[in-house]
């Protein structure tokens, strides 16, 4: 496979947040989940920087007036890189947490995603006749159903949690794969090596898994990765209107959620980790636009996200 | 044609009557109940239960739900409003989503269209450039991250308009919210558009309308407009139908008095029938919108038709 341009930018950008997101949590000196109510909304500071008037602890109120806490409270050894929240715990910490857990949920989900829509698409179209009707009809009929209405009812259900955040993200994403198997069954079974191994007395499951399947991976790999930053999305909406990981875990919506609270008094919390969900997005956008431009396909894809 | 349109037709009942059961079966299935309450007495949640119905069995509860819900009548709330009418409660938030959701697919679709005219027009130069840069960070913003971040700018630091919502000034409300939400409508049709109008503007019919003399700008606006818009049509349908039932994210974010932030609220206080109720109601709109549009496109284009049923 040829990395142009794009997906070179984006794979950086991608290993760079992932790389932060594996070991940023062992640098900091802070666990994502201590709590120290006398360190609460601490300003951002970092060593070094500090010396040039950035980042040095000092927030302006919304009033105008200058304050830095770690002055005040006689905390000078104190370092938090991106600050502290309302609880006193490491921000820095916590958007690497948040963007580990975040991308976990997300590449979970598209996995699910990927398995059910693969299995799905394939024994639609390698089966055809009425299978293929029926199980298309199901499809268009689920299809018609947003996205939203299914992932808000299925997380309450469950109960917000890692499983049921993954799970409400796929049971709409899979329709999308399968199609895409599907198609790619349809063309691949008149082919001259399916027939060979067909007339060769092979059973359906070999054909499908041993002849079709090894010919169709890369295709259904892409669309995979273009489903991640969607579900990233997904993850981080459904956490902001309060179906997210419960405290005190932390993921990037339930992080933008929380800074939500406090953002007009203290944007320092809200801006890492909307920095972190913004990059990743990107990260995945150009990965995707370079696929696209080595398959030269035009940009401009048909997208589905309901929620505005 | 006709037969497509039965079919459709048909497709979209089932897909409301799949909305209707798993909204039942999943509400019937959910933690919590709305009588939370430590100091009611067994007796009294019978009582309680008999008087919502919810001691019947399944299958009649559903019949008598898909009913009722189709009749129209949503049931009451059991916990935001006391026994309010749900139809009602929604009735009274729906115009506000309704305008802020309708102000953002108008104003996203014009600013989409015309940033893909420009771009293709002037493909590979300058402006091209800078305007994908604008549709890239519109795609891989999040709407509720841009809202936050134009609310911090242009609300909370430079006042030029209310960070929550005002009744007493409502389109001026409506702006930054609006703009939040139809930034990824812009970039998407903007991308389309650019896409197809380059297609077209090297086709072989432009250049014979543009040998018979016709003029420039009518060209651009006329010939390659009609044939170009189609596909960034298609794509708007379904943006229009979640925007304008309400962004449960914006509104949570501006105060916006609307269906979304009404979502929001039942969801957190375990409210069932307001939660169902609304989740019909974008449903029905959801499958509406993509009905007419299909409808619509089908009319309008006789060549999508038949490719179109082959992928089907």
């Amino acid at each position: 496979m040829k990395i142009n341009k794009k997906m070179a930018a984006g794979l950086t950008v991608l290993a760079l947040i992932c790389f932060l997101a594996a070991a940023g949590t062992a640098v900091s000196g802070y666990s994502f989940d201590s709590q120290r109510i006398e360190d609460q909304n601490m300003a951002p500071r970092i060593p070094v920087l500090e010396e040039l008037g950035i980042f040095d602890g000092t927030e302006t109120l919304p009033g105008g007036e200058k304050r830095n806490l770690y002055t005040e409270n006689g905390k000078e050894d104190r370092y938090y890189w991106f600050g502290s929240d309302v609880l006193g715990r490491d921000i820095f910490t916590r958007t690497w947490t948040g963007a580990r857990i975040s991308l976990a949920i997300a590449v979970l989900a598209v996995a699910i995603d990927g398995a059910a829509g693969t299995l799905y698409g394939m024994a639609s179209g390698y089966f055809g006749g009425r299978t293929d009707f029926i199980m298309q009809r199901i499809t268009e009929i689920l299809s018609g159903i947003p996205n939203l209405v299914t992932a808000t009812v299925l997380i309450l259900i469950l109960r917000p949690g890692f499983l049921a955040i993954a799970l409400a993200i796929s049971i709409t994403g899979w329709i999308n794969v399968s199609r895409v198997a599907r198609a790619k069954v349809l063309e691949l079974k008149e082919k001259e090596f399916v027939i060979a191994a067909r007339t060769q007395g092979a059973g359906h499951l070999w054909i499908i898994f041993r002849e079709i399947f090894p010919n169709m991976a890369g295709q259904i790999f892409a669309t995979g990765i273009l489903a991640v930053p969607e579900a990233i999305f997904t993850e981080s909406f459904l956490a902001f209107i309060g179906l997210g990981i419960p405290a005190p875990g932390a993921s990037l919506g339930t992080m933008i959620n929380d800074g939500f609270l406090a953002f007009t008094t203290h944007p320092y919390m809200l801006a890492p980790p909307v920095a972190v969900l913004c990059a990743l997005m990107l990260g995945f956008y150009l990965i995707a636009e370079g696929l696209r431009e080595n398959a030269g396909i035009p940009g401009g894809e048909k997208k589905r996200r309901d929620n505005g | 044609m006709k037969k497509y349109i039965a079919k459709r037709l048909l497709v979209s009942a089932a897909s409301l009557l799949a909305v209707l059961f798993i909204l039942f079966l999943l509400m019937d299935l959910l933690p919590g109940s709305p009588f939370n309450d430590e100091k009611l007495t067994e007796g009294q949640l019978l009582i309680l239960k008999e008087k919502y119905g919810l001691d019947r069995p399944f299958f009649t509860r559903f019949l008598t739900y898909a009913g009722n819900m189709i009749k129209g009548d949503l049931g009451v709330s059991y916990s935001i409003a006391k026994d309010v009418p749900v139809a009602e409660l929604i009735a009274n938030r729906l115009p506000v989503s309704l305008q802020v959701g309708g102000l953002a697919a108008f104003a996203g679709g014009i600013a989409g269209i015309a940033l893909g005219m420009v771009s293709a027009v002037k493909e590979g130069k300058f402006s091209d450039g800078a305007a994908m840069i604008l549709t890239v960070l519109g795609l891989s913003l999040p709407s509720y991250v841009l809202a936050l971040i134009l609310s911090y700018v242009f609300g909370f630091r430079l006042h030029w308009f209310p960070i929550l919502y005002r009744l007493d000034f409502p389109l001026w409300s409506s702006v930054l919210p609006a703009a939040a939400l139809g930034a990824f409508m812009a970039a998407s049709v903007a991308r389309v558009m650019r896409a197809e109008l380059i297609l077209i503007l090297k086709s072989e019919y432009m250049a014979f309308a543009e040998s018979r003399g016709v003029p420039e700008r009518r060209l651009l606006f006329v010939h390659a407009l009609k044939n170009g818009i189609l596909p960034a049509v298609a794509l708007m349908a379904p943006m229009t139908a979640s925007m304008i039932t309400g962004s449960l994210a914006v509104e949570k974010i501006f105060s916006i008095p609307g269906t979304g932030s009404l979502m929001v609220t039942a969801i957190q206080s375990n409210d069932y029938n307001v939660v169902a109720g609304l989740a019909f109601l974008f449903s029905c709109i959801y499958i509406a919108v993509m009905l007419a549009a299909d409808i619509l496109y089908e009319i309008l284009n006789p060549g999508i038709r038949i490719a179109g049923r082959e992928a089907a």
